[in-house]
Parts: structure tokens; sequence; C-alpha cells
């Protein structure tokens, strides 16, 4: 799947924790929301994207991108989905 | 299972709430009754019938006939039993000299204006009147002939009844049921005496009036005067076979009535507790499709969708898509390929699919139509309240002060609950409606919304928290509830975040697009009106805030303690008949069965050691994923159980590139449908009355279908998972699908207590059944929440991206009409298409008179995603700025403009919020030119004896 899919989705998800008072809490909920809902190939397209292309990194919100630096073992934890 | 043909009929229905015990003697014999019972009925309940024409006991009684005359020790004269209630004590005597006179006077001149073609009549052997004459013992008919109406015309303008007023006894039945059951009021009684004569009300044909066909009156009559075509062509019918509706949420309970294997015709049973003997004219009449000629009945391979189609048997059909699916697996992975189950099949029918992908695919790839409908409801409610499901049964709905009905069309989606909900709105229950489009019930008659928040599309948050900012700044918190049943922390959170200035009805009603001071009024009246319930549908899910919305309603009805009784509740109106039972089933790529996520340890555990295979602990891909992994080369072969994404899911171009990006699409489908022209392999489907299951409704009712003939292609579609799943080397050795649903029950604590023999037992069965619940549980949360503690989640509103703009300007929102069923494929192939032959475009006359448009036009719809012409109806129904259209036909295709923005939580897409241009044009679009072109081809495919000529215009138009 394309990146900037995934970029879009992740900063969606992004946008319904913003309002979690505690930025820390909000950073592990997105983590769980895509742990729990994304398939693993998906998790793993968007961290690879995020760590090789500074266009993904700059389109990702900052509470995503430090979500999905902050969790990148719960995310990429197990076998790609691919 | 095979029932009577005739259902009893007491004569008046049971009083509304079991009084007290009545005791009374009725010819010598002791009886008791609740208080409230009519004699007439007390008799029936004894076993013995008093004469009657214009009782029955779906309607209250008139007491207009007189045939029903009884003695009654103490009272003077004869009084009507049926409008008599029992007394204690009362001495009742339902036969004498005098009263068989006056019987047989009154049954003679009813005769005297008869026709006596009963040899000839279609109701010959299932006539009241007949029955009557037979119980009185009428001999002859002394009046000699002289004025009557056995001239009159019959109206066969309605597609599936007519009307013979030569029959008509006007005994009005057929006036009360259309009024007290149905709601409509299309029939009054003209002129007095003998010149009154039933008609539609503005004396038009049936056809043109406003009557909704939904097959009330013709229950009701007692005669052949209103009768079913099907019934005036076949003759009466000989067996009955209960059983569902597979068309809406609602979930109807039929008798199919038959001759042999043939449906003569279809009547919902008195007994189903979803409908209490009503139906809408989809059930009702709309089950033609069953014996269409377009069925494809054999199966049919193909290498790729440039050649034509080749006939095959079930085996080699299966056999090569198994080939294919394994071969697609060695060459790309284990997770290239996936499958998605259908809300129109059984839970049964579901429940095999996901166990196929999970275990002969070993991966988690499934998905539901339901990502498309209600999967925000799932993760809301979870979320909030822990359960997936609605929280009331229909019945509650009697017990509701306020009705709050948001992004649901009730009377047009799900009729028979809109005519529940008429009943108790008409009693005195007062309505809040939100919706941008003037619903019927906002004004119909006897019924008018005390509010109707006609917001703009997009902004239901922005609604409900203001909604909820009054609750909470205005002292209206059931304090109590929510101390008790709720967590104190998430509501602290939740409270602070509603009250803040920014939640405020006047800093959001220009947004909303309502005045503060009635978002003030509906909050009051929701709040404090006594109990109040919520009821939804897609005009909530189907937005880029979807689960949002969901969350925002769960934490209002917590706030104000509108939860856990009768009354009260959060209700999704689900759209297709097993939305609820699909996603029961597992259906969802993160979720086994009962809703328990894959990567729980003890439950995979379980299901590893029942199905005899290793299950992924990851989620899977969902359909809008697999779409995009297929385009990006990652994803390759699909099995589709009754589903028809190309048309039903938004952004058609996308989808069609997608299915054309695999290479093995597997279609088991009743029809050609529009994802089977990208399909590779063939399978033919089973109608509901070719198979055995259950289907679980709205209210998490789980009801019998029952086969009422063989499946016409040899196979149900159970049956042909079993195949498939075997030809992948997973063993799956049912005989018969009641063994399926054991093993559910086996692996499910929520259905613990469901078997076939219990379904039969109790009817129908609301989840969850187990130990603590034989019997089923009508109303969820009675106690505590599901999850223990209510949790209140924040809803900040998150405009959609997809905004207006000078290039597009105004917003499209799509739905759904009475008589058509989602993507039209069983209801466009009936008599139906008379009310809709074709989608429409609603536009209001300011924005159409700027654009040159009128009535009947052709118009250009365009938005981002692409461009199609429909025809404009120009009406107030919607507001400026905003226009609306269904998906009914392939053709108009309402998707092809609609985008792939979706619910940041569930992808479910945003259908209801799409920013267009229209303008006036002469010819179709490009994508409709080229649909016309390609499906001409696709057609041309089918292979010789199988060409299956279009069943309406619009499949081949454009
Ligand atoms: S079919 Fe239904 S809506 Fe039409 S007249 Fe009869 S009861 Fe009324
Ligand atoms: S049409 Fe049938 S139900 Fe209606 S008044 Fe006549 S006989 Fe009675
Ligand atoms: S379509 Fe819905 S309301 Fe109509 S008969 Fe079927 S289940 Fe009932
Ligand atoms: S049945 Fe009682 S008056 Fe007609």
């Amino acid at each position: 799947m394309t990146p900037d899919k995934l970029v879009y989705m992740a900063n969606q998800i992004g946008s319904y924790f913003t309002t979690d008072p505690q930025p820390e809490h909000a950073r592990q909920q997105i983590a769980e929301h895509m742990k729990k809902f994304w398939a693993p190939s998906m998790r793993a397209t968007l961290i690879e994207a995020l760590d090789r292309d500074a266009d993904v990194e700059a389109q990702l919100d900052d509470l995503v991108r430090q979500a999905l630096i902050e969790h990148r073992t719960l995310l990429l934890g197990s076998a790609a989905n691919a | 299972m095979t029932v009577s043909i005739y259902e009893p009929d007491l004569g008046t229905p049971a009083p509304a709430s079991g009084g007290a015990p009545v005791t009374l003697e009725i010819n010598g014999m002791p009886v008791t009754v609740p208080e409230g019972t009519s004699v007439m009925r007390a008799a029936a309940e004894a076993g013995l019938s008093i004469p009657k024409l214009c009782a029955t006991d779906s309607l209250d009684a008139f007491g207009s006939c007189r045939l029903c005359l009884v003695e009654i020790e103490g009272r003077r004269g004869y009084p009507a039993s049926c409008t008599t209630p029992v007394a204690d004590g009362m001495v009742v005597r339902t036969q004498s000299d005098r009263l068989a006179k006056l019987r047989r006077n009154v049954m003679e001149l009813y005769i005297s204006d008869h026709p006596l073609d009963c040899l000839t009549c279609s109701a010959n052997g299932n006539c009241e009147l007949q029955d009557m004459a037979g119980a009185v013992g009428l001999r002859e008919v002394r009046y000699a002939p002289g004025e009557n109406h056995l001239a009159a015309e019959v109206d066969d303008s309605n597609p599936y009844f007519q009307f013979d007023p030569s029959k008509c006894i006007v005994c009005s039945r057929c006036v009360r049921a259309c009024d007290e059951v149905q709601g409509t009021l299309a029939l009054t009684i003209d002129g007095r005496g003998f010149a009154s004569m039933v008609s539609p009300s503005a004396h038009e044909p049936f056809a043109e009036s406003e009557c909704v066909s939904c097959g009330a009156c013709v229950q009701a009559c007692p005669t052949a005067t209103l009768m079913e075509k099907s019934v005036v062509e076949k003759g009466q019918p000989e067996r009955a076979v209960v059983t569902t509706c597979a068309y809406c949420g609602v979930g109807c309970s039929f008798r199919a009535e038959l001759q042999g294997e043939e449906v003569v015709r279809m009547v919902p049973e008195k007994a189903g507790k979803a409908n209490h003997g009503h139906s809408c004219v989809k059930g009702r009449f709309a089950w033609g499709y069953a014996t269409h000629p377009d069925r494809i009945t054999t199966p049919m391979i193909r290498r790729s969708i440039d050649e034509p189609w080749q006939e095959v048997s079930w085996e080699e059909a299966i056999n090569y898509a198994a080939g294919e699916f394994r071969r697609l697996q060695a060459e790309h992975g284990r997770n290239a390929i996936g499958a998605l189950t259908s809300s129109r099949c059984t839970n049964e029918e579901t429940y095999l699919v996901q166990k196929l992908v999970r275990t002969a695919f070993g991966n988690n790839n499934v998905d539901t139509c339901a990502r498309v409908c209600h999967s925000p409801t799932g993760y809301g409610l979870k979320a909030t309240l822990g359960e997936s499901a609605g929280t009331q049964d229909f019945d509650s709905v009697q017990q509701a002060d306020v009705v709050f009905i948001i992004g649901a069309n009730p009377t047009d989606a799900h009729p028979v609950f809109g005519s529940m909900m008429k009943q108790r709105l008409r009693d005195g229950a007062k309505l809040i409606v939100a919706d941008p489009r003037t619903i019927e019930l906002v004004r119909t008659p006897h019924i008018e919304a005390a509010h109707h928040l006609k917001l703009k599309p997009g902004t239901n948050v922005a609604l409900l928290n203001a909604l909820a900012h009054v609750v909470v700044t205005e002292g209206l918190v059931d304090e109590a509830f929510v101390a008790a049943r709720c967590e104190t922390e998430s509501f602290a959170q939740w409270r602070e975040f509603v009250a803040r200035p920014e939640n405020a009805p006047e800093q959001l009603s220009e947004v909303i697009g309502v005045p503060a001071e009635t978002l003030r009024a509906a909050a009051r009246l929701y709040a404090t009106g006594g109990n109040a319930a919520i009821y939804y549908g897609l005009g909530v899910t189907e937005h880029s805030q979807g689960s949002t919305t969901v969350m925002a309603i769960a934490n209002l009805a917590m706030a104000t303690g509108n939860l856990g009784r009768p009354g009260v509740g959060v209700n999704p109106l689900r759209g297709q008949n097993n939305v609820q039972g699909s996603c029961d089933m597992g259906s969802f790529p993160h979720e086994l069965p009962g809703y328990r996520h894959v990567s729980e340890p003890t439950t995979r555990l379980e299901f590893e050691r029942a199905w005899g295979a290793t299950l992924d602990p990851e989620p899977g891909f969902r359909v809008p994923n697999m779409l995009d992994a297929a385009l990006a080369g990652q994803f390759h072969g699909l099995y589709l159980q009754g589903e028809d994404p190309v048309q039903s899911d938004p952004n058609t171009q996308h989808v069609q590139a997608a299915l054309k990006a695999m290479q093995c699409v597997v279609v088991q489908d009743l029809f050609l449908n529009e994802t089977a022209k990208y399909a590779h392999v063939f399978l033919p489907g089973a109608s509901f009355l070719e198979k055995d299951g259950t289907f679980t409704n709205a209210e998490r009712r789980i009801s019998r279908v029952r086969r009422v003939m063989r499946p016409r292609a040899g196979k149900a579609d159970w049956e042909v998972t079993v195949a498939l799943a075997e030809a992948l080397g997973q063993p799956m050795p049912y005989s018969h699908p009641s063994e399926i649903m054991d093993e559910i029950a086996r692996l499910t604590p929520t259905f613990t207590g469901v078997s076939y023999a219990r379904l039969d037992e109790l009817g129908s069965i609301q989840w969850p059944c187990n130990d603590s619940a034989p019997l089923g549980t009508p109303i969820m949360h009675g106690e505590s929440f599901v999850r223990g503690l209510g949790r209140f989640m924040l809803t900040a509103y998150v405009p959609t991206e997809e905004r207006t703009s000078r290039k597009r300007p105004l917003l499209l929102t799509t739905g759904r009409i009475l008589s058509q069923y989602n993507v039209g494929a069983q209801t466009r192939r009936t008599d139906n298409v008379h009310w809709h032959a074709e989608d429409r475009l609603e536009i209001h006359p300011s924005d159409a008179e700027s654009r040159g448009v009128v009535d009947d036009d052709w118009v250009a719809v365009a938005s981002r995603s692409g461009e199609t012409v429909l025809r404009a109806s120009v009406t107030e129904r919607v507001q400026p700025g905003v226009v609306y259209t269904t998906f009914h036909h392939p053709v108009s295709g309402a998707n092809v403009i609609t985008t792939d923005n979706s619910d940041w939580a569930t992808n479910c897409p945003e259908y209801k919020v799409t920013a267009v241009e229209v303008a006036k044009v002469m010819q179709p679009s490009e994508w409709q030119r080229e649909y016309g072109e390609f499906t001409a081809r696709q057609r041309a495919f089918l292979p010789d004896g199988n060409d299956k000529t279009p069943v309406t215009e619009s499949d081949t138009s454009a």
C-alpha cells in the first residue's frame, strides 16, 4: 500500500486523540489503535516510509510521528503481513 | 417445518398489559382471562368462536357489523361481543334461536349486495364472508335484486394486489389497518349508508394514492375485495412455512404460503416478535427475484475478464478457485488473498466464510459490508458501553416519551419499525429529528416533530456536543445514574470538555446551521422529557467522524440516565437484514466471533482447538485496505459471498481498478452483479427461500430462515463454502446448518443458549442468551454496563476535509427509499420498479433555478472522484446547498462520485458528504458510456442459453 494513504489514515486517527489532555496517553492510544486495527504490513510500510522519507516525516502530524517513534516496538512487534 | 395455512384469529387484540384475572361464564363454561379482554376474545380463547366480520385481532374493535351479538344475563338487548369487555361473574350466551335469527338477518343484508360467484372467486376456501354465511346457517336471501355495487370496476393499478369493490362489505378493516397498523391513512370510507364505499383518499387509483403498498389492508380484508394478484393467478396456498424477511434490519417474521415448492404469497406472521404481523412492500411482495430468469444456476469460470464464461460442474469450479488461491499464496505470500462475507447471508454462512479465511487461507483478511455501514456502531458502542450492539428491543419504543432520530429515515429504510414508531408518536411521545432532509416523520398525519434540527451534512458531532453542553451546563445531568453506573474520571474529563465555551450552541450554531435556541430546547426536551430513546442510522455512521458520533450519542444517553430500562436506549437501525449477525459472527479482520480480538490468547486457543488450525494473532486487511493493496500489487485473490462492492462501495472507479488488478475474483451470488463482471469464478448463490439458517436483526433478535424450496443451483450457500474449504484441505464436516449454530454456541459466550430446537420453541431469541439469560436479553445493560462502568469518550468536532469550494459548491448526501433495497439487485427484479425506476438527484428550487435546471432535466453531478448523470427532482425536502440521491440502480453511478474519505476509526466510507457541482447536460457521462459498453460486453460473455436479457432499462441504458 502506498505510504500517502497510510499517512492520511494515521493523521486522521491522530486528530481524534489530540483532545486527550495527556499527550503521553494520546500517543499510547494512537499506537494501540493501529496495533489493534491495522494489518502488520500497513504499520511496517508506514514506519519504513517514516524512516527513509523526509516528506512522509513532514506530512505526519507531530503527535502521530511521535507515537510511531515512541511505540515502534509495539507496532512492529510481529512479522509483517506481506 | 410446515405449519397450518390457517392462522387463528381471536377477534380483538390482547389487552395492552396483562390485567388482573377475570372469571366469567360462557355457554356454561367458566373462562378466566385478563381484565380488558373482550367477550369475543375470551370465547375464542376458550375454543368457542362467535361469528364476526368487522373484528380481527390485529385491530381495535369497531362494532359495526352486528354479527357478533351475544346475550348477557342482566343486560338488555344483544351487545356486540367484540366491543364488550369481560367482567367478573358475567354470564354469556353465544348461541340461541333469537341470536341465530338476528345473525341470519345481518348476513342476508350483506349477501344481497354481494356477487354469488363463490366458485370462481379468488378467496374461495379462505373467505370470512363465506365462512360466516355457513356459520349462521344462511339458506336464502329474501331481498329482491335492486340497486347494488355488483358492476363496480376492479382497480388493478397496484402491481401486487387488486381492489374489487363489488365484493366489499364496508367492514372498514382495511381503513383501520392502514390507520392503526401502517399509519399511512391512505384509505377512507366515503359516503353514507348504501352509498358508502372504500377508496384511496383522493379517489385516485391505488397506485397513484399515498398507499405505500405495505399489504396491511389486504391482510385485514375478510373478502376477496383486496386480494394479492399472486393468489388471483395461482389460487389459494396449501401450506405455510415460517421464515424471516431477507431485506432490512427489522427482520420481520413471515409465513411463506405455498403450493408445493412455489410461493403463492408471503404474509407477515402475527406471532413475529419483531413485526407483530406487519410488513412492508419489500418483504410482503418483492420476492419474485428468487425465481427471476436472470438467476445464474450453473457454475462458471474463465481465466481473464476479457474472455467468455465457461459453464462447468460445481467440482470443477471449486477446484479451480482453490487451485488459484493456493497458487497466489505460493507466489505472493499467505496474505495475498482474502474474503468478504455478506450481511445478506445467514449467520451460519458468514461464520463459515470467516472460518475458511482464518483456517484455510491462514490469515485474517476477512471483512464484510458492515464496514461500509455500521462498523462505527461496533467501535463506538464497544468503547463506551462494552457491547457492539443496540441496547433495546423494538417494543421498547412504546414506552418512550421522547424519540430522538438522528440520521435515520425509519419510514423508508425500516418501514415496519417506522410504523411502530408512528403509533407511539401518535399516542403522544415527543419527537426530535436531526437530519439535513425533511424526512417523512417530521410532518405526517397526526405527527409533528417538536424540533427538526436541519443540520448541515457532516456536523453531527458538533450538534451532539452542543446538546451535551446544554445538559452539562444547565444542570440536566442524571448525577445519581452517572455516579452509580459510569467511570468517575472519564465523566469528569468529558464534563469539562463539553462545558467549554467552544461547545456552546451559540458558538456552534453557524457551523451546524441550526439556531442556538432550537438546540437548547431540543437538549432540554431530551434530558427532561421522561424516557428518551435515540434511534440512529447511516446518517450517523457514514462520516469521517462516524465512530466519534456514535460515542457522542452514547455519552449523551449515559449522562441523562437514558440506558438500561424499557423506553430509553441507544438504537442503531441496521441497514441490511443480517448486519448485526454478520458482525457478531466474526466478519471483521480483527475479531473472532463474539467481538473478541484476534490477539487475545485464550480466545484464540479455544478456536484453534475447535478448528484444528493455527490462527494469526494479528489483524488482517479491511476492504479498503484490500483494494489499495491490490492496486499496489500486494493482494491478488478475493472470495465474495453475496457482496457487490463495485456498486455499493464508494469511488467506483477505484474499486473497478482494484478488482481488475486481481488475478482470482470468486463471486457467489444470485445474479451476474456488477462485481461479477470482474470475476473469474462464478458460484451460483441460493436465495433465502432455498436454505436453512438464521438472521439477527437490529434488536439482536436471532430468527430462523427456513427452506421452502430446493436450491435452484443444487447447493445452498453454506454447502459451497464447505466445498471450497475442503478443496483447500480444511475439513468442515457439517450435514446441516443447525450443526454450525451448535458450534457457534459452543464457542461464543453470548450465544451459549442458542440452538435450532430452542429457536423453534421460543420463536426467536435476542442475544445474549446463556445460563444467566436463558430466554435471551431484550434490553441490555440493565444493572450495569457490559464493560462494567460506562466510559465517557471525548468527542472533539473535526470538520471533514470534504468541503465545498467555488468549484464544487454543493454537498451531496446519499440514502435509500422504501421500495428498493441496497444495490437493488433483488428489488429491481420485481415490480417494485414501479415506484423507483431510476435514481434521481434531489435539488432545492433555489439551487436548481440558479443552474437553469427544472424537474426531469438531465444533470451532471461531478465530484473530485468522478462524474455521473442523473435526472433532477426539484424539491424542498433538501435544503439549499445540499443535493441528495439514492444508489439502487447501477447505471446511476452514485458511487462514482462518492470519495474514499472514511471514518477515522473504522474506515467506514463518508457516503453522506461529497462536495459536488451540478450542471444541466444533454447526454450521459463518460463513465456511464464506458459502463454501458462494458456491461454489454460482459453480458455477451455469458454462455448461450444463459443470455440474461436486461431486466430494467437502467441496466443497459447509458
Ligand atoms: S397497502 Fe398499506 S398503505 Fe396501502 S392502503 Fe393498504 S394498508 Fe394502506
Ligand atoms: S375492502 Fe375488504 S376490508 Fe375494506 S371495507 Fe371492503 S371488505 Fe372490508
Ligand atoms: S424489508 Fe424490513 S420492514 Fe420490510 S418486511 Fe422485510 S424486514 Fe420487514
Ligand atoms: S365483529 Fe363485532 S360488530 Fe362486527
